[in-house]
């Protein structure tokens, strides 16, 4: 099939940054997304253009890395997939993709289609752990028993794999859905309860300095997620916020 | 023995480990905070090394290409870890763990590392729970566990489809913990160019920043080098995109040996090649096959049919497929170890019972467990007499239930149903028992120099079991090399910190800068993609699941045409001191190139089957291995001297003191 | 306690909070209206408590109006801030793709219905502060009823009344449910919670409208 594309292109963080239009000729329906942006590097490089760069590593849906904003939604038009896994089927002959970075003011552009997420990073070292020490000299591991429903919602709330689609698809770049997750996961385990007063108060207030908006409930994070993290997950935060909060 | 020095410690086996802590040397607390060391790689063993390192006192940098240290590769490992824990009372113990990671490695590694590695396992599992990691449960609140292949116990344990994300993201945590408290600088989009040594000790790095190009010196009393495997010589393979070897193999050129580059595991289950465009390969969880039965047609002219679309797997009659692992071993059946299921995939497809396009897959089948579990469902539900709709829907979702991603990644990618039609797999390039040679203390050849995880050689031998590679990674970087590493920089106490303005760094900045600019020289018209491609046709085609002296030959003189071309001809756009995708992958494939020469130098010399690395002319009459014990029981580590066709070959003699040799059978 | 004022979880609250105040406020709004329609005695009476019993006049009734107000201002606030945080807009923006129109569009709706505010109060607050406070007219129980059915004689006046309801409608669609979510109240009753939300933001409104359109439709005859 043929495409048109229109996508953005900017040197660096300091430049501004514009759409340039493409024409890309051949792509099949199996290929997936990005590598029908490798198709297009290559004949860009071939003509000796500088390719578009864009995040990538895995190709299996699970390292987070890659992003891009498709047609006006994180990942593309498909559900519980990240850009990676997003095939070329889902596409027809003679459509214009408009292919953009995730934008955010906490996630400034590097290069083209890579953003910097670094702000995730910074929620997480702010208490996104338990403080045991790795020696390994801990209880052995059946001698908390967790009730399966508890340890299946923490898992579901760890599947997060920090991708930022949340807050490039929130109406109002909030990053609640990426620290909820964080933060449901370690509420919900007996071993996390034990800090859990710091952890979700020093995790919000970084995610606040870090210049995310604020979640008015759109539920728009939810709906674009690949891992298809909840809602419920941002319920839980406030709600550990609040009591938190109460309690000093 | 030659020059190299194993450092096994003498004793009894299960004692070595214990004596060997009580018997190095320590740092004392206040003397680590004059200590910095270097950890390159955050993956499992890497993120745990420098977690652990700081927890003890240390200053560590770590290094990453990616963006997150929690985005590195160890995150796709999907079935689980390995642990002797024997929650399940079935048999297991440290010593049955052991002797079947050396029995599933063809008996190509070394009993005290696999020893160790059996005897910490069950520490990674109580370590990672405090941490927080989701581990599987029970209804009653205990660990759950499944099978994997290779083994006759349940001692995998797992956190959905996606145990190595959450380990990672324990060992990410550990080290968040330590950067907020300043203990660890966290250097992501950085990549180590070279490695630095002084007076023949490792000192530094030599590290480029992805984001501005910048040339940054990094200074050290160690470097630990955990940065995977190699698995994208083949181009295809399982690996992330930006898997590569440089870090080893800058190490490796400046003194580190590398053992056995052709001991490379080819995963049976993965998701076939599609068409030329294809970019990477997808991989099913081995777990699968606990319930997946694999099969191709009995039938020549059914597996035409079907590559032409005119039948469809379900029209097949039972009586006409071949469930061909069941057939050759029974007493394994579809759980034998990775490189007999890949072989025996390949040897199917081969002789021409393929069923897809290319003739390059097999079937993966979930229908009969889909039933089992239907009945069983029924039956605790309180059906009485369920009709067969009732029985699938309710065998369906048990099978969601334990591989729900698994078969959606596959829906997405392939675009077809895998509850109502078997999956499609073949084989593909998953991981990299060879690496850099070290010794006991996980030490390379060069002095400071560590390396762990997949990155080093260690404990696989010739082919490793699933949900062992996350077990080594944690183990290396958690409860090994933090201690070991004690033993070396106990010497460094009163060094002071290494200045990043000698002699030593500028040689090595220049080398640097030089390599960059004569890979930016190239005057041809091919991208990098263009002679990675190549190199991984040849890897493939020559070095892959069946070598023969012939292939490795032609492969050895290609790679080196080939290696040639590249440095003459590639043309990378951009500049060096800026963002550059484009040259990031050329200084990685440019030694992908001299690897893979060396690799099939390797494989050339060895002339035995064993484990990945099978050679067609030794082979059993019935088309098995063909290990040659008396004249290949030894690690082949390979020095540096210029050219790969020039390393140098030493051999450490491989020792087993507790295991009676045996050919491998799985029958 | 310091960091919970800044917090953006807190504001929420906030709004959660003023908001619900509101949605209490707008029931008892609606029960006294609908007398008008059913029994203007009875509407008489109790708009005549409502005006003069001081609990309601001195303590009530700021609290109304503070509630309003923090609820516009923090609404304005977050609007500016979560702009802000985008950093510039996208070419393509799909919002319609993951969220429903309403709950991306409070602002406006929160604007029109603003706007009703200040033509409501203009309409019956300020002619009441004038009647009490400013002219001193002696207190008349019976003035009630037909001062609101003259409101509605004008054509324009009550379509104003009639969108602004209907805005009303879509800003409490969103915003009702929302304010449970925003507190941490997202469990087993939630579903029932969802299912109030869309009964009231549809009844409540509709009411409002229908009251309008009756007295415009059955104007008193001199």
């Amino acid at each position: 099939m043929k495409l048109y594309l229109k996508i953005w292109r900017q040197k660096d963080a300091s430049s501004p940054g514009k759409i340039v239009d493409y024409t890309l000729d051949g792509v099949e329906g199996d290929m997936s997304f990005l590598e029908m942006l490798d198709i297009l590097n290559e004949e860009l490089v071939s003509k000796g253009e500088e390719p578009v760069e864009f995040d990538h590593d895995c190709r299996e849906g699970i390292c987070g890395t890659c992003s891009l904003q498709i047609n006006g939604e994180p990942h593309g038009p498909d559900r519980l997939v990240t850009t990676c896994q997003l095939h070329m089927r889902k596409f027809n002959d003679g459509d214009t993709i408009v292919i953009e970075p995730f934008k955010a003011k906490a996630f400034p552009v590097i290069k083209d289609l890579i953003v910097d997420r670094s702000a995730f990073e910074r929620i997480q070292q702010a208490g996104g752990y338990i403080s045991v020490n790795t020696s390994g000299n801990t209880v052995d591991a059946n001698a908390i028993p967790i009730n399966k429903h508890d340890a299946d919602e923490a898992m579901d709330a760890a599947t997060c794999i920090g991708c930022g689609a949340c807050v490039a698809a929130c109406k109002n770049a909030s990053a609640m859905l990426f620290t909820s997750a964080k933060v449901s996961q370690f509420a919900l385990l007996p071993q996390g309860r034990i800090e859990a007063v710091e952890r979700v108060q020093n995790m919000v207030r970084q995610m606040d300095l870090e210049g995310f908006g604020n979640c008015t409930n759109t539920g728009a994070c939810e709906v674009e997620c690949p891992k298809g993290i909840s809602l419920t997950n941002i319920a839980r935060m406030n709600r550990e916020y609040l009591s938190a909060s109460l309690k000093g | 023995m030659g020059i190299l020095d194993s450092k096994i410690p003498s004793g009894p086996l299960a004692d070595k480990w214990t004596k060997h802590k009580n018997d190095i040397n320590l740092v004392n607390p206040a003397n680590k905070r004059n200590i910095d060391i270097i950890v390159v790689g955050t993956g499992l063993a890497g993120g745990a090394a420098a977690a652990t390192l700081a927890e003890l006192g240390y200053n560590v940098k770590t290094f990453c290409y990616q963006d997150s240290p929690r985005r590195a590769h160890s995150i796709a490992a999907q079935g689980g870890i390995n642990a002797a824990k024997n929650y399940q009372g079935d048999g297991d113990s440290n010593y049955r763990l052991f002797y079947d990671t050396i029995k599933g490695g063809d008996y190509r590694s070394r009993e005290a590392n696999v020893y160790r590695l059996a005897e910490v396992s069950g520490n990674i599992i109580d370590q990672c729970v405090a941490q927080g990691v989701p581990f599987a449960r029970e209804y009653g609140g205990m660990l759950d566990n499944r099978s994997f292949g290779g083994v006759l116990v349940s001692r995998t344990f797992y956190a959905k489809g996606q145990t190595g994300q959450q380990l990672l993201l324990g060992a990410y945590a550990a080290m968040n913990r330590q950067i907020n408290r300043g203990k660890i600088q966290s250097y992501t989009r950085h990549e180590m160019m070279d490695l630095v040594l002084v007076d023949g000790k490792a000192r530094g790095i030599i590290a480029r920043n992805l984001v501005t190009g910048e040339i940054e010196r990094h200074s050290g009393h160690a470097v630990v080098l955990a940065t995977g495997g190699y698995g994208n010589v083949f181009f295809l393979s399982t690996n992330a995109m930006g898997s590569n070897v440089m870090a080893a193999w800058r190490a490796h050129r400046k003194g580190a040996f590398f053992a056995n580059p052709c001991f490379t595991q080819i995963h049976p289950t993965c998701i076939p090649v599609s068409g030329e465009h294809q970019s990477k390969l997808t991989l099913m969880s081995e777990s699968l096959r606990n319930d997946g039965r694999i099969w191709v047609p009995k039938k020549m002219e059914d597996a035409v049919a079907i590559r032409e679309g005119k039948l469809k797997p379900t029209q097949i009659a039972e009586e006409d497929r071949d469930y061909y692992l069941e057939r050759r071993y029974p007493a394994f059946g579809n759980l034998v170890p990775r490189d007999v299921a890949s072989r025996a995939a390949k040897e199917r497809c081969d002789a021409g019972f393929g069923v897809n396009k290319t003739g390059e897959a097999v079937y993966l089948d979930f229908a009969s467990a889909i039933k089992r579990y239907g009945k069983e469902k029924a039956l605790t539900s309180g059906i009485k007499n369920p009709d067969e709709a009732t029985i699938i829907k309710l065998g369906e979702e048990v099978i969601e239930a334990k591989y729900g991603n698994l078969f959606q990644m596959y829906e997405k990618i392939v675009d077809q149903n895998p509850y109502k039609t078997p999956m499609m797999i073949y084989p593909a390039v998953h991981y990299t028992m060879g690496g850099l040679w070290v010794d006991y203390n996980l030490q390379t050849t060069i002095p400071g120099c560590y390396s762990a995880g997949e990155a080093n050689f260690s404990d696989h031998g010739a082919n490793r079991l699933g949900a062992s590679a996350l077990m080594q990674g944690l183990a290396d970087g958690y409860f090994v090399l933090p201690y070991t590493i004690g033993d070396y920089l106990s010497d460094d106490i009163r060094t002071g910190a290494i200045p990043t303005d000698s002699e030593a760094f500028d040689e090595a900045e220049k080398q640097v800068r030089d390599r960059m600019e004569k890979l930016m020289s190239g005057t041809g018209i091919h991208s990098v993609d263009y002679y990675h491609k190549k190199l991984g046709k040849i890897m493939w085609n020559k070095c892959g699941m069946a070598r023969n002296a012939k292939g490795l030959e032609e492969a050895i003189k290609e790679i080196s045409e080939l290696r040639k071309d590249f440095w003459e001809n590639v043309k990378i756009p951009g500049t060096i001191d800026s963002k550059n995708q484009e040259l990031e992958k050329a200084g990685r494939v440019a030694d992908f190139l001299e690897l893979g020469e060396l690799f099939a130098k390797d494989a050339l010399h060895r002339n035995e089957s064993c484990g990945g690395h099978f050679r067609e002319e030794y082979q059993t009459e019935e088309g098995e291995a063909l290990r040659d014990d008396k004249n290949f029981k030894y690690v082949a580590a390979w020095e540096y001297k210029g050219e790969p066709k020039d390393a140098e070959l030493h051999k450490e003699d491989l020792v087993y003191e507790n295991i009676e040799l045996k050919t491998r059978s799985y029958k | 306690m310091s960091g919970l004022i800044k917090s953006s979880i807190a504001r929420k609250v906030v709004m959660a909070l003023s908001g619900l105040f509101l949605v209490v406020f707008l029931t008892q709004h609606f029960t006294i209206n609908i007398t008008s329609v059913i029994d203007p005695e009875t509407f008489n009476s109790w708009s005549h408590f409502m005006g003069y019993n001081p609990l309601v006049q001195f303590v009530l009734q700021p609290i109304l109006i503070a509630g309003v107000i923090i609820h516009f201002v923090m609404g304005f606030a977050l609007e500016i801030q979560n702009k802000k945080a985008r950093g510039g807009s996208y070419v393509k923006y799909k919002g319609s793709a993951n969220a429903p129109w309403v709950s991306r569009n409070m602002i406006y709706s929160g604007l029109v219905v603003l706007a009703f505010l200040v033509l409501h109060f203009y309409d019956f607050w300020v002619h009441e502060m004038a009647y009490k406070y400013i002219e001193v007219s002696p207190e008349d129980p019976t003035r009630y009823y037909h001062e609101t059915v003259e409101k509605f004689e004008p054509f324009w006046r009550t379509i104003l009344y009639v969108i602004a309801f209907v805005l009303l409608s879509l800003h409490l669609w969103h915003g009702f449910a929302s304010s449970f979510q925003s507190m941490g109240w997202n469990n087993k009753y939630t579903p029932a919670v969802k299912t109030l939300t869309k009964i009231f933001s549809v009844v409540i409104p509709l009411g409002f409208a229908f009251i309008a359109l009756y007295h415009h439709f059955n104007p008193i005859t001199h």
